[in-house]
């Protein structure tokens, strides 16, 4: 396969995967900032978003819901935009229609379509849920689509590292911003408006009744934190995704015949999920052991980029 | 004016069917048919970028939903001709790069031959195989009455549209499937294939195994994009950019996740002028550097060979039929457009005193832009045309305006004729191949004889009849 081929291949899928999770992040923060105020009715939910989408908040001003939703769905200088992912992604397709299938170019072209009629501003403006539910919705045609059209060939495994790279990224960034929306008053820690925020997390990843399945219990941050970076059995845990990757990357190299440094590195850090304890970590730090985790992920990125030749060789 | 259709206020035999299932069916359904057929287009995202008008740049082209027919006698002949031109052409062009007996024979001047742009002295005396330097031959046909047809031009560089072709029929036939039933129509959908067969014959002869053939285009920007993916996909090979190629010693390798990988075949999209910077355009990326001494030693085959455009030239086109007689000692059986040659001075002066009955053209022209349509110009238009022939008479030709046939068209205004050409596809390789068909464009304004479709013209199926 050509190396620009299957670069554009794992793009494709991370963008429309971060299309999605930006959709998942905006309703968490939705859903957060319905909660009825505390203290100085000082709100930092949007703020908190806006951090875990991986922008530097310099100072606190407080953002509206709309400014909040503009920003992130349409702004053509955020590059994490939804509309730039889905436009990213399509431009990614295009440059390879002999890679994918009539499926799976139908589902990101007719999105990116979509996204530009008129009446989609006027959806996130007046009804952001109906939005969010719709970004979501094309995610989900696009890899349906992937799944049961493409081949199961290297390039299967290309976009499929997309996705779970992309993924793990965005579940660990979520899990963030509760780190965040605590910052301004951490005294809340355990009380009702607490626990609401971590099931509102749960939420966001459409988990609510999975975590209820797997554990049966309350809805303790301890709880919530380890399904969805611990369990293998969460499909969004990040356990889960380097399950995912370590797997990919290993047919790659049983097809390639040639094992990478990029494989070695999955290996390690999907080792320290496996053999992580959700309490040691908690008491070390989430926030730091999340940090430390994005940077494995995108050091992660970049090996794979190497090993196959996407910029060239 | 011949009407495709109808003779002497008789619907003619060939749409005799297609008119009762019309009558039947109804303009609103019709009308129906034709945005559902859009939508189909749109969604495949079967696009054509036009250059320069600041528009949609993936711009669909117009889809009429009435077919044109020909009866299996009426394409008979038309392939006929297509091959011979196609052998002609191929025979010429090898002639030119070796030992240019055309011209030691004076049929044709050396100068129009030497002094051309598109000749390309940096495949003199190449021997590619089979003695092929165009495989791919577009011919553009009118028709001006029952049996009178011309040609207007040859495309032997990379002629683009095929994939309109496959996708107008597609689309018809997933729209209209009565019709497909119930009508003897040659299917085309085999071209992919025959074109797979075509690049597969002229792999360099020390190419071992199954030889890696790809397609090279400019990239998801160019205006044809859409047919250079499309015919990659359809035969199953790589489409790749020049970025993704590279030459190591003498051989041409792709960059894959794999590490390089040898190619054997390029089928290009991309102009001569930019397939090797070090060769030919210095400040192009979109080639390969060293490309060129790769085909030179003979190990990469590459479909249409440079240097073929020579033989597309529109004032080369006016030899063809002494092409024909020359190489092949047969007479012509398609007629060429009488052409006039600014260069000639009696031609010159003819030309300039009749503009207003003329179509000129630039000589290295394509796609209709920079032509003159002269009795659709005013004063103002003619006399600026006429300044740029006087400047440089050698850059242009003109030819009487045709009155071409037209075609039931579906308008507006409802069903009304429209002009029409017709384009099949010669592929030249081992042997000749041609799918029974062809692109059909129609100029969809009324009275216009302009079809290119980056000047608004509209594209058509085209039905050969079986026997």
């Amino acid at each position: 396969m050509l190396s620009r081929t299957a670069a554009n291949l794992f793009w494709l899928s991370r963008y429309v995967e971060r299309a999605e999770n930006m959709a998942r992040l905006m309703e968490m923060g939705y859903r957060m900032a319905m909660m009825p105020a505390t203290g100085k009715g000082y709100r930092s939910e949007w703020q908190s978003v806006m951090a875990a989408a991986g922008f530097t908040l310099t100072d606190f001003i407080p953002l509206t819901q709309a400014e909040v939703a503009d920003y992130l769905v349409f702004d053509k200088d955020n590059p994490s935009s939804i509309s730039n992912c889905l436009e990213q992604a399509r431009n990614n397709a295009r440059a390879m229609r002999t890679a994918i299938t009539a499926d799976m170019w139908d589902a990101i072209n007719s999105a990116h379509m979509e996204l530009k009629k008129p009446a989609m501003r006027y959806m996130v403006r007046n009804n952001l849920p109906e939005f969010l539910d719709w970004v979501k919705r094309q995610g989900a045609l696009f890899r349906g689509a992937t799944d049961s059209t493409v081949l199961r060939n290297d390039g299967y495994d290309f976009l499929r590292l997309g996705t779970l790279l992309e993924r793990a990224d965005n579940t660990a960034r979520l899990l963030d911003v509760k780190y965040y929306v605590l910052l301004p008053e951490s005294s809340v820690v355990g009380d009702s408006r607490d626990s609401y925020q971590w099931t509102t997390v749960l939420r966001a990843v459409s988990a609510l009744r999975s975590f209820h399945w797997v554990y049966k219990d309350n809805y303790t941050p301890l709880l919530i934190a380890d399904f969805l970076i611990l369990n293998p059995l969460s499909p969004r845990s990040l356990a889960h995704c380097y399950s995912g990757i370590t797997e990919h990357l290993q047919r790659l190299s049983r097809l390639y015949h040639s094992r990478q440094s990029a494989g070695t590195e999955a290996l390690e850090t999907y080792s320290i999920l496996l053999h992580g304890d959700m309490e040691d970590i908690f008491n070390s730090g989430l926030h730091e052991f999340l940090s430390n985790f994005l940077l494995r992920n995108a050091a992660l990125s970049e090996s794979i980029a190497e090993s196959y030749y996407f910029g060239g060789q | 004016m011949f009407n495709e259709m109808m003779s002497d206020d008789k619907v003619r035999d060939p749409y005799q069917a297609l008119t009762e299932w019309m009558e039947a069916t109804g303009s609103e359904n019709l009308a129906q048919k034709r945005a559902e057929a859009e939508t189909l287009f749109r969604k495949i995202g079967i696009t054509f970028a036009v250059y320069g008008d600041g528009g949609d740049p993936e711009r669909l082209i117009p889809f009429d939903l009435i077919p044109r027919i020909f009866t299996a006698d009426e394409w008979r002949n038309l392939k006929r001709g297509v091959e011979q031109r196609a052998r002609a052409l191929n025979a010429f062009l090898f002639d030119v790069y070796h030992n240019a007996e055309i011209i030691k024979a004076g049929i044709i001047p050396g100068e129009l031959v030497f002094n051309n742009a598109a000749f390309e002295p940096a495949v003199i005396g190449i021997d590619p195989p089979g003695k092929v330097y165009s495989h791919i031959i577009g011919v553009d046909i009118v028709r001006v009455s029952e049996n009178e047809f011309y040609v207007l031009e040859d495309n032997c560089r990379t002629p683009s549209g095929v994939s309109y072709m496959l996708e107008n029929r597609e689309i018809m036939m997933r729209m209209f499937p009565e019709l497909f039933s119930q009508l003897r129509i040659e299917p085309v959908d085999s071209y992919p294939e025959e074109l797979l067969k075509t690049l597969k014959s002229i792999a360099p002869k020390d190419c071992k195994g199954e030889p890696c053939i790809v397609v090279l285009t400019p990239g998801a920007l160019n205006s044809a994009y859409y047919e250079h993916s499309f015919l990659a996909d359809q035969m199953g090979v790589e489409l790749v950019e020049g970025q993704d190629l590279f030459v190591s010693g003498s051989h041409l390798y792709m960059r894959t996740t794999r590490g390089p990988e040898r190619v054997d075949v390029i089928y290009r999209r991309i102009d001569d002028a930019y397939l090797d910077p070090l060769c030919f355009r210095p400040d192009s990326v979109l080639g390969v550097p060293g490309l060129m001494n790769v085909y030179r030693a003979g190990n990469v085959a590459i479909c249409s060979a440079p240097g073929a455009g020579v033989a597309d030239d529109k004032a080369v086109y006016t030899y063809v039929p002494s092409m024909i007689r020359f190489y092949l000692g047969e007479e012509p059986i398609l007629n060429n457009v009488p052409t006039y040659q600014c260069a000639k001075a009696a031609d010159l002066e003819y030309v300039l005193a009749h503009l207003p009955e003329l179509v000129v053209k630039e000589v290295h022209g394509s796609g209709g832009y920079g032509m003159l349509v002269g009795p659709a110009a005013n004063r103002e238009e003619i006399d600026a045309y006429a300044g740029r022939i006087r400047a440089n008479p050698s850059d242009f030709i003109a030819q009487p305006t045709l009155s071409l046939s037209t075609c039931p068209t579906f308008v507006e205004s409802g069903i009304a004729p429209r002009h029409v050409d017709l384009r099949p596809f010669c592929l030249v390789g081992d042997k000749i191949r041609l799918v029974p068909g062809g692109l059909t464009r129609v100029a969809l304004r009324e009275g216009s004889l302009v079809v290119n479709s980056s000047q608004g013209g509209g594209v058509k199926d085209t039905w050969i009849m079986a026997e």
